[in-house]
């Protein structure tokens, strides 16, 4: 029978089936960080239990450690937050697993260092108490966000409890149009299909656009499937996969790679799989978008206007009335960032329009790496030199300013242009209204103080 | 864990869809690394004005929502960070189970590991819903209503079961899987 990439890889890892509908499905890497990993192994430790295979569980620091350049070990942007830190760094030597420390030249967010350092790869399951665990099914990994209990459990027993979802395909036909980047086409998308679009649906995105994005820009795609409900998202690995990761430290090595890439050719979805839902984009369509209103799905095209009947909570929350033009929205913050869109080709997206521009008076731009991997490349280009000089602050890895967690935010009623994943009310910080867009999009609108498209600025050239 | 069987409790209805876990819990509320003591943070942006003084307009401060043990909401409640701390709030509050139109995944299965029923039903059934509800999960009723759970996740709640030492009944089967693994997929254990 014809099957799809989800399915191959789901039935590799099937064990057994459990009374209920369940089946109880093998997990190859258990990756954790200091806010919802802590939890998991302190309550796994005072239960007597330890994990099945420690070399095969990770463990960062991104989520509440300080960003600020010069921080130290135990150093947290939230008051009280080292307890965090502290309690996870005993906790993983307790366990004998991967410690990725705050100070190790490895550190940076969960999921942009499990690629760069090859800990993501086709055909793995890969879980992770964080919802964007999604982004890493860039690499044709099968690999979800959980809760710390079935983190717990996925350690002490190298498998979990799931019921099989159902299979959405999405195919986006075409090529992007210059200056669109993936970040606008999963904006297009959920504002397409809605905020529970995918709900509890394995995603795989496919198509000419999607074949020709490089990892950086699938792990941006895959990295807010969560934001229209998705299980998960998956794309098929192809040659830029395995260049991607060969060499990479954790990647298979020798016989293991040659072994790895033969296994790693049959991740392709059959030629008649069926689907349970089937979306077809054509990439000619998708403009540079920016969210406008409070979930992810609430997105126009930078041309556009914001729609003209408002939900109360989106008038309420944001002030807006319904029919601006998005241009015309000022912007007083400007965040580069995040799981989302925090790696070395969003940072360089971002230099092309900052280079030999300021930050508009009264903006707050501030910009922080995905990794130390990240930071020492852009800082190898000039990149860092180029943000400082446009007036941005140049920070260390986490993920920063993407939520508020107590510490440092921007005032109440301030509408920041943000490269990050979510525009929840209160998710940067109490009364600050968040608008999605691509790295670019940020760095011009915070040359401008308005929402702005980098065509605008960069005239025929766009990023 | 205690299991789930029949229970009746006074319900409120938190309006709107979308409804995150970072409304539930705010993450400045995730103070020790605990799974106890966080109901106080529950809703905690909204639920209060400044300095904790209880905030009238939130439905959970309503005077006919004391003691309440039932959450109503909209579509795709709890979407978002999988955070299972809006869980462990959500238990420390009191709250046994929640009626919405559809769930985040991560916060429904968070729900299920936590003792805490979480119910999907029509929009019309959240609005038959009263003040006082009941809710029969060995019948899989709802105010009479017949709502569908998967038999896995029911089983888990009735009985209250820690799923891990389940699992571990299984572990020959773990062993085997694991043994046969490794001939075939060798590249995968470093």
């Amino acid at each position: 029978m014809p099957s799809t990439v989800f399915d191959k890889i789901w039935a590799t890892h099937h064990v057994t089936d459990l009374p209920g509908g369940e089946s109880l499905i093998a997990i190859d890497r258990t990756f954790l960080h200091e806010r919802t990993g802590s939890v998991a192994l302190e309550s796994m430790q005072a239960a007597g239990r330890a994990p099945r295979r420690p070399d095969t569980v990770f463990v960062t620091m991104d989520h509440i450690v300080s960003t600020q350049p010069g921080r130290g070990a135990d150093d947290a942007r939230t008051p009280g937050g080292d307890v965090f830190i502290t309690a996870t760094r005993a906790a993983a030597k307790a366990a004998g697993i991967n410690l990725i420390d705050v100070l190790s030249p490895d550190q940076g967010i969960v999921h942009v260092i499990s690629p760069e350092l090859g800990i993501a790869q086709p055909g793995l399951t890969l879980v992770c108490p964080d919802s964007h665990t999604c982004s890493q099914g860039a690499l044709g990994a099968l690999a979800w966000g959980i809760g710390s209990t079935d983190a717990e459990h996925a350690m002490v027993t190298g498998t979990l409890r799931l019921s099989k979802p159902a299979q959405m395909r999405i195919r986006i036909d075409g090529q992007l149009s210059p200056g669109v980047t993936a970040k606008d086409v999963i904006l297009h998308i959920i504002a397409t299909l809605g905020a529970d679009g995918a709900k509890r649906c394995a995603v795989e995105f496919c198509g000419e656009a999607v074949e020709a994005m490089e990892i950086e820009a699938r792990l941006t795609l895959c990295n807010m499937a969560v934001e229209f409900a998705a299980f998960t998202a998956v794309i098929a690995p192809d040659q830029k996969t395995t260049d991607y990761l060969k060499g990479r430290r954790f990647a298979p090595k020798g016989d293991a790679w040659t072994n790895a890439l033969n296994d790693w050719a049959r991740l392709k979805t059959d030629a008649n799989a069926v689907f349970d839902f089937e979306h077809v984009f054509d990439a000619r369509e998708i403009k540079p978008t920016v969210s406008w209103g409070i979930s992810p799905a609430e997105a126009a095209p930078i041309g556009g206007h914001v729609p003209d009947t408002l939900s109360a909570s989106v008038r309420d929350y944001t002030g807006l009335t319904g029919g601006e033009a998005m241009r015309a929205l000022a912007v007083g913050g400007a965040f580069i960032g995040s799981c989302t869109n925090a790696r070395l080709s969003d940072l360089r997206a971002a230099a092309k329009v900052l280079q030999g521009r300021r930050v508009a008076d009264g903006v707050t731009a501030i910009i922080v790496p995905g990794s130390q991997a990240v930071r020492r490349a852009a800082e190898a280009e000039g990149l860092d030199a180029v943000f400082k000089a446009a007036g941005f602050d140049w920070q260390e890895p986490g993920c920063a300013f993407c939520f508020y967690a107590g510490g440092q935010t921007f005032p109440p009623g301030t509408r920041v242009i943000s490269s990050t994943n979510r525009n929840f009310k209160n998710r940067q910080g109490p009364g600050v209204i968040t608008h999605l867009a691509s790295p670019a999009v940020v760095a011009a609108s915070a040359v401008t103080g308005r929402i702005t498209d980098p065509a605008d600025l960069l005239g025929a050239d766009p990023v | 864990m205690s299991g789930f069987t029949q229970h009746t409790g006074i319900a409120v209805h938190i309006q709107g869809d979308n409804i995150d876990t970072d409304q539930i819990i705010p993450s400045r509320e995730m103070k020790t690394v605990s799974k106890t003591g966080l109901g106080a943070g529950l809703f905690a942006g909204q639920r209060y004005l400044s300095g904790r003084t209880p905030n009238p307009d939130f439905p959970l401060n309503y005077e006919d929502a004391k003691g309440a043990t039932i959450l109503i909401g909209g579509k795709n409640f709890g979407c978002g960070s999988s955070r299972e701390h809006a869980v462990w709030a959500l238990v420390d509050y009191g709250i046994k189970a929640i009626v919405a139109e559809s769930f985040g995944e991560i916060f429904y299965n968070n729900c299920v590991r936590n003792g805490v029923l979480p119910i999907s039903v029509s929009r019309e059934t959240v609005d038959s819903l009263g003040q006082t509800v009941t809710i029969d999960l060995p019948a899989q009723t709802l105010d009479g209503h017949p709502f569908d759970i998967a038999a896995s996740d029911k089983h888990m709640l009735v009985k209250g079961l820690d799923p891990i030492a389940l699992t571990l009944d299984h572990v020959d089967a773990i062993n085997a899987w694991e043994t046969a693994d490794r001939q075939k997929r060798g590249w995968a254990y470093r």
